[in-house]
């Protein structure tokens, strides 16, 4: 692990909901974050199959999002979420991970464009994917 | 004249729905992981969600997380959703809700697309929702949820979602 990703990573871990949902930091550069989070059984949202609750991807999702402007070229000094949409195309499969990929793609002064996808271990087809608008803080 | 039958005693209406909803939220661990519960006037639900320091997503400010945030507004919908389509079959009593352990609750419903829009960050205080259904068809269900904390006429967060409802059998 490079320096510079382990930085980021005890920063992903300062963030209390981030570290209770065992977000794991794997890539942050350029305007794009991944981030993996394992399976727990406190993540379920349906008993009755196991599969993890649509918020939890949700968090996973913003975390992505939001650490995706930080990385951006263009160095924010903070952000928020403006406006998250999620789209959740599939049940993720019980008892894998779920990664996601964000990509902040466009920053002006004020705003910042992400969109992310998320996958767990065994398909192509993504199992969420996401469009959001971020602030952008105090720039350089 | 036929005689009208007596009405049911209040607290035997109250004990099975709070029954029924207790066993609705409860059987969701993720809904016990963040701290969320029901309050319950009629069939009217406000979800709570009270502040601990897991819900932080800036330590600096501190705020809520947005995912806490947008998975407290979720849950709400999901679940008011859910309390509405069982609402005529426990009324009914079609649905028997006298042995809670072994009633078969109707699936959750799934939903396909859910938006949040932060409006403000969420303070370390309590928060509450209250979601509103606007359509709910028989496969198809639209609906709209309201996040706030201390002062009711300022939310900190709304949010818009569609739902795939569960098939009835029969």
């Amino acid at each position: 692990m490079t320096d510079k990703l382990k930085q980021a990573n005890q920063f992903i871990r300062a963030l209390p909901h981030a570290r209770a949902l065992g977000m794991q930091l794997q890539t942050l550069e350029l305007g794009t974050a991944i981030i993996s989070m394992p399976y727990a059984d406190r993540l379920v949202g349906d008993p009755k199959t196991g599969v993890i609750h649509g918020g939890a991807v949700s968090a996973l999702m913003d975390t992505a999002c939001g650490a995706a402007v930080m990385s951006h070229p263009s160095h924010p000094a903070g952000t928020a979420t403006i406006d998250l949409r999620i789209e959740y195309l599939r049940a993720a499969t019980p008892g894998q991970a779920i990664t996601t990929e964000a990509t902040c793609y466009h920053v002006t002064r004020s705003v910042a464009f992400v969109r992310a996808t998320a996958r767990d271990e065994d398909s192509e087809t993504p199992v969420a994917m996401a469009t959001g608008t971020f602030t952008v803080e105090g720039g350089k | 004249m036929t005689k009208r039958p007596a009405p049911e005693p209040v607290q035997i209406v109250k004990q099975r729905r709070d029954s029924v909803l207790r066993a609705l939220v409860e059987g969701v661990p993720y809904v016990q992981f963040l701290g969320i519960a029901f309050e319950r006037r009629g069939d009217e639900l406000t979800g709570v969600m009270p502040f601990k320091d897991d819900l932080i997503g800036n330590p600096i400010l501190p705020a809520l997380h947005g995912g806490a945030t947008a998975a407290f507004l979720e849950v709400t919908a999901i679940i008011t959703l859910s309390w509405a389509f069982i609402w005529e079959d426990m009324e009914s009593g079609a649905l028997d809700v006298s042995d809670l352990s072994h009633v078969h609750l109707p699936r959750l419903p799934k939903t396909i697309d859910f938006t949040v829009d932060y409006l403000r960050s969420g303070l370390p205080r309590d928060a509450y929702a209250r979601a509103r259904i606007n359509r709910s068809g028989r496969r198809y269900a639209s609906v709209h949820v309201e996040g706030w904390q201390d002062n009711r006429d300022r939310m900190f967060a709304q949010a818009t979602g569609h739902f795939v409802m569960p098939q009835r059998k029969g």
